[in-house]
């Protein structure tokens, strides 16, 4: 049976999945259930000098129909005394030693980190986590991405954590920036011992378009706020990734950002994270959520004979590249599979309209005029042609089509060694003649 | 493990009612499902399937844990997928139902999971250790399977004593063809069977080949999983001419072997309930060309349900209501009903009679209850022939338990399941000493 078991920086907990500082990592009362769930982990909801917040505070955007495909939030940190927070947090770990509690911690001054810092520590927590991340509101007052966008302050800050924590500690970093590798450098130099991101990213999640004002709506205002859930998941894997790949980083990751089920959390694993946390999947669903991404999980390494999660940490790596190292002579063209398609014609106008104008309906003038003829077995006549000799591979048509496995990218032998744009560059290697360019 | 089934079966023409989703389909209607809180569709279910945690997995591609959550909960999950009424049931009462758009269909997914399960051969379970007590159950049907497999998972050794050759009650001998076949049922029985640790003593008889005492003086607790007893019949004259048979005999025999239907023209189903309305659709499937059902009472009074007769109707099946059939007449094998026609109170409206051709009558009134079989047994109550017991399933007299239609009188496979597996979760607290009951 696969060992689920990780240590993150020092942080150990039976299963990678934690909940992130947010509202689902709030209180005691809330987090315990979440670990009776079967949650490993939670970061606590930020603590710092505690807020007042707004309503309201969290805006949804519906993509086709489904419901807080993203979402995002104008909310601060933690609004709840401190000593009620630390306390909880005391009891919580107590209660469940084997899991990992971490403190997430936005304060200003190194006064109060150091006194932040101590009282987290006392209440047995196993790290902490800094948030440099938030990108509203807390910005404002010189802390949260205001700090996560400066390298310079973050390692400054970071160095003042490290020396006064005793336990690990993880630097949170925010997406609003043009590249996030130096920022997780500058964590690096003050001495962090992990990072986690993403933090959410600025955004305007919508507008009433009756009412003329932005959501989610404060009385006749509103303002930008943080955005996340399953749609930022590639804008994350992106930025978990450049990390994971920096020479020069080598931390640990905790990986965040539209984590909804297993296989959102096996992709972050496979760029490099070691844990992974959600917040916005949990607020939509529940902690019940996790049941799934535990099984799925197990079964996946179990099917891959990984014995631990550290084995699939950063599997998928190498295979990130630069463009200029990409074969160029490697060819695919779209294959239709008569006996599944179903003559939508979706890929027809995908193709046509936003493509290379290669797929064709049946029978049609131009299908007509290149002789391509309906392909052998097709169900009905509405399944499209494809003119390969046009098709660049695109895969557009293969993410339009409704129906799995209907459409596949077959590898064409097009008697061309490989070569890269920076081979052809630099060792003048051939090149295949360019498709749909004319 | 069970004996083979004959290949020459007259269920073996019907096809699936409700046909299997393909995996596109089953995908689409996963991620229709709305993941409930508290959900009301698991409140329906007698075994509380988590059903939305089930259709999350199939919409992840968490096959395996889908199946694991449905036969955590019911280890005949598969059987139930095909054979539970849901429209009463779970998707009786999904929240779609109450915004007007069509619910989820909950069996057909669950079909789907539990189906892929056992073509891949994934088990879940495994017995416990060797308690060192022994468990007999009464009757092989859904009851004491799901009791015997969630005793094994406590580790007690069980042993089920079965009248029949056939294993698996009558979820084998019983239920509709176009909703599951014997040979499903059976192969369900092997499944369950394969958590080891369960001998099933086929052709064995308690109350007669073995005494109810012996049983009780040679396990630590017994489970009365018995159904129910024969077909009901009609006292009127000629009701033992050929060509007048209970209901669930005649199905039985549909399932396991051959009923003859050359040379019948017409059917005439007596009775009102669900085991009439399958003998309407049964009958028709069997290319019998007139098939009528007669009904003492009104349509809306009728114990079958409507979403059963409306299928039938469909399928060209024909109703008197309000007739009360009064004698089977015909020369050496019946060849008409004669009925007395009633009023809406059920009282003969005089003079009012209709005979009806008939080479076969299926008589589905209902069947007898065996709880009687155990009077002489001091503490067991019986209460209108169903054995009495308290919420757990636990009777009167120490050590002995019962569920199923013995208990409920007569009601679905997936209550015997529920029952059966809380039966043995008492029984599994009786024998180790947890609690006295
Ligand atoms: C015609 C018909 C159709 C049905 N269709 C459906 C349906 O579509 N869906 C649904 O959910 N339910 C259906 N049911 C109901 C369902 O089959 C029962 O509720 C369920 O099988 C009850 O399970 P059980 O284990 O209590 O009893 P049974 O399934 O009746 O099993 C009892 C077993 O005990 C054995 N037995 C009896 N006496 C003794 C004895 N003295 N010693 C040893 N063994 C004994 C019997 O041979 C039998 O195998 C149908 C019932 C009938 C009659
Ligand atoms: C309502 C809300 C409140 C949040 N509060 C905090 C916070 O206090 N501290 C913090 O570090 N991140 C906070 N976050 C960011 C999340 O921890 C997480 O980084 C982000 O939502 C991306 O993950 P997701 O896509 O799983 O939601 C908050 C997010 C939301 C939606
Ligand atoms: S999009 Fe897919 S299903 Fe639709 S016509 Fe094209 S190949 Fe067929
Ligand atoms: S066992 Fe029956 S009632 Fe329960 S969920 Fe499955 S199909 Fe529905
Ligand atoms: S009630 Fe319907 S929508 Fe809700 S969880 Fe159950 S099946 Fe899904």
């Amino acid at each position: 049976m696969p060992d689920l078991s990780i240590d993150c920086a020092g942080i150990k907990s039976p299963n990678p999945f934690w909940l992130a500082s947010a509202p689902p990592a709030n209180s005691g009362g809330q987090v315990q259930r979440a670990f009776d769930a079967g949650w490993g982990g939670a970061v606590w909801k930020t603590l710092g000098t505690p807020i007042q917040n707004v309503s309201s505070r969290f805006g949804g955007h519906t993509i086709g129909g489904v419901r807080g495909a993203g979402f995002n939030n104008i909310e601060l940190i933690t609004d709840r005394p401190l000593e009620v927070n630390f306390r909880e947090i005391y009891e919580t770990k107590k209660k469940y030693p084997k899991h990992a509690v971490v403190v997430s911690l936005m304060v200003e001054t190194r006064e109060e980190w150091k006194d932040f810092i101590k009282r987290s520590i006392d209440t047995g927590a196993d790290g902490l986590e800094l948030n440099f991340g938030c990108p509203h509101g807390m910005c404002e007052r010189g802390m949260g991405s205001a700090v996560g966008q400066e390298p310079r302050v973050n390692q400054e800050i970071t160095s003042w954590a490290v020396e006064y924590s005793t336990i690990p500690v993880l630097v949170k970093l925010t997406p609003n920036v043009a590249e996030i590798v130096p920022h997780g450098l500058a964590a690096k130099r003050g001495g962090a011992h992990g990072v986690s991101l993403i933090n959410t990213i600025k955004s305007i999640i919508g507008v009433d378009v009756d009412r003329f004002v932005l959501e989610p709506r404060v009385s006749g205002l509103s303002t930008n706020g943080g955005y996340c859930g399953a749609a930022v998941k590639p804008i994350a894997l992106h930025m978990v990734a450049q990390l994971a790949r920096s020479k020069d980083f080598g931390l640990p990751i905790s990986g965040i950002g539209g984590v909804s089920n297993w296989r959102d959390a096996v992709e972050f694993i496979l760029l490099g994270s070691t844990s992974v946390q959600v917040c916005t999947e949990v607020m939509l669903r529940g902690y019940r959520v996790v049941e799934d991404m535990l099984e799925g999980l197990e079964e996946y390494m179990r099917r891959h004979n990984f014995d631990t999660v550290a084995q699939m940490v950063g599997k998928a790596v190498p295979s990130y590249s630069e463009w200029g190292d990409l074969d160029l002579n490697y060819e695919t063209v779209a294959k239709i599979d008569p006996q599944k398609c179903i003559g939508c014609q979706l890929c027809v106008t995908a193709c046509q309209d936003g493509a290379h104008q290669c797929i064709h309906p049946q029978g049609s003038d131009m299908a007509v005029k290149l002789g391509l003829k309906a392909p052998n077995g097709g169900s009905h006549a509405r399944v499209p042609v494809i003119d390969e000799s046009e098709c660049v591979g695109c895969n557009l048509c293969k993410i339009v089509c409704p129906v799995p496995d209907c459409i596949s990218m077959v590898e064409v032998d097009n008697g061309f060694a490989p070569s890269t744009w920076n081979e052809h560059v630099t060792l003048d290697k051939k090149l295949r003649p360019k498709k749909g360019a004319h | 493990m069970t004996q083979p089934l004959s290949r020459d079966r007259s269920e073996t023409v019907f096809e699936d009612y409700k046909g299997e989703y393909t995996p596109d389909q089953a995908l689409v209607e996963a991620n229709r499902c709305l993941y409930c809180a508290d959900a009301p569709c698991v409140k329906a279910c007698p075994t509380h399937i988590e059903i939305p945690q089930f259709i999350r997995k199939i919409a992840t591609g968490n096959l395996k844990g889908s199946a694991r959550t449905i036969f955590d909960a019911n280890i005949l999950g598969m059987s139930c997928a095909r054979v539970c009424p849901v429209e009463v049931l779970c998707v009786g009462d999904c929240v779609y139902n109450e915004q007007g758009v069509p619910p989820i269909q909950i069996g057909k997914l669950q079909r789907f999971a539990t189906d892929h399960a056992f073509e891949a051969g994934w088990r879940f379970f495994e017995a416990g250790p060797d308690s060192g007590k022994h468990v007999a159950l009464i009757g092989a049907g859904p009851a004491s399977l799901a009791a015997a497999h969630e005793l094994r998972r406590h580790g007690h050794r069980c042993t089920i004593y079965e009248k029949r050759s056939a294993i698996g009650g009558l979820n084998t001998t019983g239920v509709a063809p176009y909703k599951m076949k014997a040979d499903r049922s059976v192969e369900e029985v092997d499944w369950v069977l394969g958590i080891g640790g369960i001998e099933v003593k086929t052709g064995v008889t308690i109350g007669e080949s073995v005494t109810f005492e012996q049983l009780e003086k040679d396990h630590d607790a017994v489970f009365i999983g018995f159904g129910l007893g024969p077909d009901t019949s009609l006292d009127v004259p000629g009701a033992k001419l050929p060509g007048v048979v209970g209901a669930v005999d005649w199905i039985e025999q549909m399932k396991l072997g051959k009923v003859p239907t050359d040379g019948v023209r017409s059917c005439v189903i007596v009775g009102g309930g669900n085991t009439a309305l399958d003998c309407v659709r049964e009958a028709l499937g069997l290319g019998i060309p007139q098939v009528t059902m007669v009904y003492r009472g009104v349509e809306e009074k009728m114990s079958g349900y409507s979403h059963e007769w409306k299928a039938a109707q469909t399928k060209g099946a024909r109703v008197e209501w309000q007739a009360l059939p009064v004698a089977y007449e015909g020369d050496g094998k019946v060849q008409r009903v004669r009925c007395q026609r009633l009023d809406t109170n059920k009282k003969p409206i005089p003079g009012a009679e209709v005979s009806l051709d008939a080479d076969l009558v299926l008589v589905a009134i209902g069947q007898s209850k065996l709880g009687t079989l155990l009077s002489q047994l001091s503490g067991i109550t019986i209460d209108g022939g169903r054995v009495a017991t308290d919420e757990h399933g636990a009777t009167g007299r120490k050590g002995w338990y019962a569920g199923g239609d013995c208990r409920n009188g007569g009601k679905e496979v997936v209550n015997a399941v529920a029952e059966g597996k809380a039966a043995a979760r008492a029984i599994h607290a009786f024998v180790t000493g947890a609690s006295n009951a």
